[in-house]
């Protein structure tokens, strides 16, 4: 990990925190200190239980959050420095398949972005056939409304929606969490096989060591708001460290507490 | 006489109290929706200010209707036309269901879909016409059904300070001691409360998401 630690001084680093802590008013702190660089292009995993700070990271990446102390950088500029909504539209968003808008259609959801944009009608419905067929999906699901999809279909929906306007860092949380097993499995393949070919640094949050093993390029262990360490796949298999060697040992028994596939 | 013969009889008069009932109605809801959607929605953003107005919207509800029309015949301009003080009181009655159904609504729409939107870089106020209102719309209706079918009843009450509307049969009719006059007036507000709680209705159900 030590080519992370060193990350700030290099230019290809898209996001990084900087001794970041997150604490809510009334006192607890759900992230301390968090150090941690995401070199462009590459898919970084922050794999932990629920509470382990994975979601709070994320939100202060697109600054849902803000940090109570530290910095957080995108593409070498502290979060707190860009224009909020700017930031946010460079900023792929995907969260579980409740985030998509139920009273919009398929095509509205995926131009979303677009159409905040102010790009013209006829552009959007370009690239929405352009990113359906990009998630493998029809082109006629356009007027379907999300409750007329199935739970595969909407988080491709999502995963589209996050590309609209393609922007070059992309947010994932659980995004494939709400699916079952045989679909969670295709579209993971199929997101790895995307996320190579377009080249978007990702940050993907799961608790699911055979995701994060399948699609990291590099896996941040976190536990109760703190980073354990961060590894390369297949150093995360051999890994010593206590927590680390937990999760890899529920992965070969099969049991996994994480609530693997 | 039957209430039916009434009604031939008094075709003229019927229509126009009717149609003074329905604008009494239909100018106090407007003005209860104009004030209190806005301020439903600005609770959403300042949420300690949910309790103290709710909490007075509340108690205004509890000012018996007949005292509330008396309390207003004082007030400068207002107290000048027995119309205005209806309509006022009117919309006095309609905001706490206006208020706190368009608060409740708003707060009702799932966080994870509003903070999907925020995290894609919607503005507030993109935020509030594409996702919140829209969302919450079927049960700001709701709220405005409610208010609806008070004031049709309420309304009937007007007719005590000269407001007009289907009230002046009720008291006429109390006055004289004539169940077909009462009922010329009531018959009529009741249908009119139906029907405007079917119409809305309805289109709260057309409005709900799935």
């Amino acid at each position: 990990m030590s080519h992370l630690m060193a990350a700030d001084r290099h230019p290809d680093v898209a996001v990084e925190f900087r001794d970041v802590s997150y604490r809510l008013n009334h006192g607890a702190t759900l992230l301390h200190h968090l150090n941690l660089a995401v070199r462009r292009g590459e898919l970084l995993v922050l794999l932990g239980r629920s509470g382990s700070g994975k979601t709070t990271s994320l939100k202060l990446i697109n600054r849902l959050l803000e940090p109570s102390s530290g910095q957080v950088l995108v593409e070498g500029r502290a979060a707190t420095d860009w224009d909020l909504i700017q930031l946010r539209r460079r900023i792929g968003y995907a969260i579980q398949e409740v985030g998509l808008f139920p009273h919009f259609s398929v095509e509205r959801n995926i131009g979303l972005v677009p159409a905040l944009e102010g790009w013209p009608r006829q552009r959007i419905q370009e690239r929405v056939r352009e990113l359906l067929q990009l998630v493998g999906l029809e082109p006629q699901i356009v007027a379907r409304h999300p409750r007329e999809l199935s739970g595969g279909q909407r988080q491709r929906v999502g995963v589209a929606r996050a590309l609209a306007a393609d922007p070059p860092i992309l947010l994932m949380d659980e995004p494939f969490g709400a699916l079952d097993a045989l679909t969670r499995a295709e579209l993971q393949r199929e997101f790895l096989a995307l996320q190579r070919r377009l080249g978007k640094t990702t940050v993907f949050v799961t608790h699911d060591l055979r995701e994060a093993l399948l699609l990291g390029s590099h896996i941040a262990l976190l536990e109760a708001g703190r980073l354990v360490a961060t590894y390369a796949p297949e150093e995360f298999l051999n890994a010593t460290e206590p927590l680390a060697a937990a999760y890899v040992a529920a992965f070969h028994t099969g049991n996994s507490p994480q609530g693997g596939a | 006489m039957s209430l039916w013969q009434f009604f031939s009889q008094n075709r003229a008069e019927v229509w126009q109290l009717t149609l003074e009932h329905l604008a009494m109605v239909g100018i106090s809801m407007a003005i209860a929706v104009a004030i209190g959607v806005p301020v439903g929605i600005w609770l959403t953003r300042r949420q300690v200010a949910e309790k103290p107005v709710l909490g007075m919207a509340n108690v205004i509800q509890t000012i018996p209707s007949l005292a509330l029309f008396g309390f207003l015949l004082p007030a400068p301009w207002i107290g000048a036309r027995a119309e205005r003080i209806a309509v006022l009181a009117l919309v006095l009655y309609a905001l706490l269901p206006v208020i706190r159904n368009t608060y409740v609504g708003i707060m009702g729409v799932d966080r994870a879909v509003v903070e999907a939107g925020r995290g894609m870089g919607m503005t507030g106020r993109q935020l509030l016409w594409q996702v919140e209102l829209p969302l919450a719309l079927s049960v700001i209706i709701a709220g405005v059904r409610v208010a609806t079918v008070i004031s049709v009843g309420l309304a009937t009450i007007a007719a005590a300070i000269g407001a007009g509307g289907l009230g002046e049969f009720i008291f006429r009719g109390l006055a004289m001691v004539n169940n077909v006059v009462i009922l010329a007036g009531a018959v009529p507000a009741a249908i009119l409360a139906l029907l405007a709680d079917f119409g809305l209705g309805l289109l709260e159900k057309r409005l709900r998401p799935a």
